[in-house]
C-alpha cells in the first residue's frame, strides 16, 4: 500500500472492481452526465433488453448540443424530437434534467462543475469527447460513445484496462497575456493532435497552481485534442474554494470529510509516469491555429507555416490539405488574414472568466464592420451572472449578439452554423474541415484574442489594439 | 450479436492522416434517433469529389477500409461507427486510432484493428496497384492476411471474447451484478447525488 502512485492510478484503484470474469476490471461511475445528442439510442437498447436505469440517483441530463441559442422556444422539428426523446426517457427512468429554458440549463461541461457535483476523486463519464474537462477538479473524466453510454445506464460500470498516465510539466511562470487556451494550443503544436493518445494526461507545475478553475477546466477540455483519454489537475485550496459555496457540494462536517479525503490527492512523490513531456511556459505567446486541426497552431506573432518545412511526409501532407481547405499562402502573416465571424462560447472557453476576458477587451469599442459576433454563454447561470455585471451590455454595444446558452457554433449540429466559406475565430475546441459549417474555415483562438479580433476585423491581440 | 470470426473483403485505400469523426460523419447527419440509416452521411463533405476513393466504381463493394494513423480523432460519436458498418465496411485497418472510436467499433463488430505503419503503407500501395486487391482479417488468430503475407494484431481481449461468441457486453458484465453491489455500500455517503434522491 505504501508504493508511490500517481494521482490517476489512486482514483483509479479507489474504482475497481475486480470482474468475475477473467475481463478486465470493471471501472465504478460517480457521475454520468447525459444529453439529446447522444442518449436516445442507448435508452432505446436499454428499453429493448427490458433493462432499468441502475442508478438514476448518480445521473444528470441537460440540453445542450442541438438547442437554439436565440430562442427559448424550440422550432427545429430534429431538435423538438430529440429534446422530447430525452424528455421522455428522463420522466420514464426518474433521471434530473435540465431542460433548454431552465435558469441552470447550458452546455454540460459547464453545469457540471458550478453545479459543485463533480468533486475531486470522482469518476466522470458522458456521450462526449470534452468531459475531459471534469478533471479540472481531479477527477478521471472522459467521454464515451453511446454503447457504452448505455452500459453505464444499465450497470454505473465501464469495463475498461488501467490507462496509461503521461505527466505534462509546465515549467516557468506563465506571462499575463497567455491564457489556458494558449498553453494548451502551445502543447498540441508541440505534441501533435495524437501525441497523447492512449494517455491519461496529469497537467503539472507552479504555471497550473496560478490557474483559475475556469481556467484549469479550458485545459483539461483540451486534452482530447492531443488524442488523451483523459486530463487532469491535482486539487488545491483553488478547487476547494471553488466548491465551497456550490449548491451540491457536501455540507456540514460531509464537507471536512470530504475534504480530508482530498487533501490526499495528488501524485505521491517518487510515483512513475509512462511518459513525461515538457513545456516551457515562459516565452510564450498567443497563439492561433492555421490548419484543420488543433494540433496545426503557431504564435500570433508568426506566420502561415511552410508545408514543406515538415520533416514527416505525413504531417508535410496534412499541411497542403489544410491551406487548401483554408485558403491559406505559406508566409502570410497570421495577424494579415482577416475573419468575419467571432464565436465565443463552448465548454472549452464559455465560462464567466472567459466572458470578462472578451468584455474587457471591447469595453468601450465597436466591432469591424465586416465582423459579426456571437457571444454564447456556457450555461445560462454564466449567463445571468455576466448579466450581473454587466457584461452583455459590453457586448451588445459593441455590436455583438448576446445569447442564449447552448453548445452553438463549436460543433454545427444545431441552427448555429456557418453557410458558405466564412472565416472564424472562435474560442472552441475544434478547427476540422466542415466543423462550423459545409466549407467554414475555423481558427481557433482564446476569448482575448477573439475579441480583440472582432474588433480590428483580422486575427489580433488586445495589445494590438490601442 | 451474431458471432463473428473473420472477414475477407476489398480495400478502400484512404491515405490520410488524423482523419476525425467529424469528416466520417458531419454533425448535421448525427441527429437522428436510430442506430441505423447513416450511410448517406459516410464522408459527406469527401464524397462530393469524383475521385474520393468511396466513388471509384472499381472499388465498389470494397469493405475494408485502409487509412493513416490516428483514424476517426475526435468527437465521440458513435454515428461514425454506425455510417462505415452502414455502407458496408466490416474492417478499418491503421497504424493507430482515436481510442474512444476504437472501443465504440469494436462494441459494434467494426473491426478497427492497428497495424505497423510499414504494414499498412504497404497494404495501401497493393490497393492502389490492383482493385481487386483481398485482405482477410481473422479475429480467430488475430491476424490480418493478404496474398504473399500475414501480419499479427493486438485487440481488447473482452472484444474480442465477446465478437467471438456473439455476446451481449452489458449481460456480461451484470454478472458481475452482486460485485458491483458490494461496491456500492462502500462508497462515501457524501458523494453527490442527483434528483429525487437528494431531497430524500
Amino acid at each position: 500500500m505504501s508504493e508511490p502512485r500517481t494521482l490517476v492510478e489512486k482514483i483509479w484503484d479507489a474504482h475497481r472492481i475486480p470482474s468475475g470474469s477473467d475481463g478486465p476490471d470493471l471501472l465504478y461511475v460517480d457521475a454520468h452526465l447525459v444529453h439529446e445528442a447522444t442518449s436516445a439510442q442507448a435508452f432505446d437498447g436499454l428499453r429493448l433488453a427490458g433493462r432499468k436505469v441502475r442508478r438514476p440517483d448518480l445521473t444528470l441530463a441537460v440540453e445542450d448540443h442541438n438547442v437554439p441559442t436565440d430562442s427559448l422556444s424550440i422550432t427545429d422539428p430534429i431538435s423538438v424530437e430529440q429534446v422530447a426523446r430525452l424528455r421522455g426517457n428522463c420522466a420514464e427512468h426518474g433521471i434530473e434534467l435540465f431542460p433548454h429554458g431552465d435558469a441552470r440549463q447550458g452546455i454540460v461541461h459547464v453545469v457540471g462543475p458550478e453545479l459543485g457535483a463533480i468533486q475531486p476523486g470522482m469518476t466522470v463519464v458522458c456521450g462526449d469527447s470534452h468531459t475531459s474537462t471534469h478533471g479540472a477538479f481531479g477527477a478521471l473524466a472522459f467521454g464515451v460513445g453511446t454503447s457504452d453510454v448505455e452500459h453505464v445506464l444499465a450497470t454505473q460500470t465501464l469495463p475498461m484496462p488501467r490507462p496509461r498516465t503521461m505527466a505534462v510539466e509546465f515549467t516557468g511562470t506563465l506571462p499575463p497575456d497567455v491564457t489556458a487556451k494558449d498553453l494548451m494550443l502551445a502543447l498540441l503544436a508541440e505534441i501533435g493532435a495524437n501525441g497523447a493518445r492512449g494517455h491519461v494526461l496529469e497537467y503539472r507545475g507552479a504555471a497550473i497552481r496560478g490557474l483559475s478553475m475556469e481556467s484549469r477546466m479550458t485545459l483539461c477540455n483540451l486534452s482530447i485534442e492531443a488524442g488523451a483519454r483523459a486530463g487532469m489537475v491535482a486539487p488545491d485550496e483553488v478547487t476547494f474554494e471553488y466548491l465551497a459555496t456550490r449548491p451540491r457540494r457536501p455540507a456540514g462536517t460531509d464537507w471536512d470529510e470530504a475534504l480530508a479525503h482530498w487533501s490526499t490527492l495528488h501524485t505521491d512523490p517518487g510515483a512513475v509516469f509512462d511518459r513525461t513531456v515538457t513545456l516551457e511556459v515562459g516565452a510564450l505567446s498567443p497563439v492561433v491555429t492555421w490548419g484543420t486541426n488543433p494540433g496545426q497552431a503557431v504564435p500570433l506573432s508568426q506566420a502561415v507555416p511552410d508545408p514543406a518545412r515538415f520533416t514527416d511526409a505525413a504531417e508535410r501532407a496534412a499541411a497542403r490539405r489544410a491551406l487548401e481547405y483554408m485558403a491559406l499562402e505559406p508566409g502570410t502573416r497570421m495577424r494579415d488574414i482577416e475573419v468575419d465571424t467571432v464565436f465565443l462560447g463552448s465548454c472549452t472557453n464559455g465560462r464567466i472568466e472567459d466572458l470578462r476576458a472578451a468584455a474587457a477587451v471591447l469595453r468601450g469599442r465597436v466591432l469591424a464592420p465586416s465582423v459579426r459576433m456571437l457571444v454564447v454563454p456556457g450555461s445560462m447561470q454564466v449567463r445571468d451572472q455576466a448579466e450581473r455585471e454587466g457584461l452583455h451590455e459590453v457586448f451588445r454595444a459593441a455590436g455583438a449578439e448576446w445569447r442564449l446558452s447552448g453548445c452553438s457554433m463549436c460543433l454545427g449540429m444545431n441552427a448555429d452554423r456557418l453557410s458558405g466559406p466564412r472565416r472564424c475565430a472562435s474560442t472552441s475546441n475544434r478547427n476540422y474541415e466542415g466543423r462550423q459549417g459545409d466549407t467554414a474555415r475555423t481558427h481557433l483562438v482564446s476569448p482575448a484574442v477573439a475579441a480583440a479580433t472582432a474588433v480590428a476585423g483580422r486575427l489580433a491581440a488586445p495589445a494590438d489594439l490601442s | 450479436m451474431e458471432p463473428l470470426t473473420d472477414h475477407t473483403g476489398r480495400v478502400l485505400p484512404l491515405r490520410r492522416s488524423d482523419v476525425d469523426t467529424d469528416q466520417i460523419i458531419p454533425s448535421r447527419f448525427c441527429r437522428r434517433l436510430t442506430k441505423t440509416g447513416y450511410a448517406d452521411g459516410l464522408f459527406a463533405r469527401w464524397r462530393e469529389a469524383d475521385d474520393f476513393v468511396l466513388n471509384d466504381p472499381a472499388r465498389a463493394g470494397g469493405s475494408v477500409l485502409v487509412a493513416g494513423p490516428n483514424f476517426a480523432t475526435g468527437s465521440s460519436r458513435e454515428h461514425a461507427v454506425w455510417a462505415l458498418r452502414d455502407w458496408g465496411i466490416a474492417a478499418v485497418l491503421a497504424p493507430s486510432f482515436g481510442d474512444i472510436f476504437r472501443r465504440n467499433a469494436l462494441k459494434n463488430g467494426l473491426l478497427a484493428v492497428q497495424l505497423p505503419d510499414a504494414v499498412v503503407s504497404g497494404l495501401l500501395d497493393a490497393a492502389d496497384r490492383d482493385p481487386g486487391f483481398l485482405v482477410t482479417v481473422d479475429l480467430v488468430a488475430c491476424e490480418v492476411r493478404w496474398d504473399g503475407g500475414r501480419q499479427a494484431f493486438e485487440v481488447d481481449p473482452r472484444a474480442r471474447r465477446l465478437l467471438l461468441d456473439g455476446q451481449d457486453d452489458i449481460a456480461v458484465t451484470l454478472a458481475d451484478g452482486d460485485r458491483i453491489a458490494a461496491y456500492e455500500r462502500g462508497r462515501p455517503h457524501w458523494l453527490p447525488v442527483f434528483g429525487a434522491a437528494r431531497a430524500g
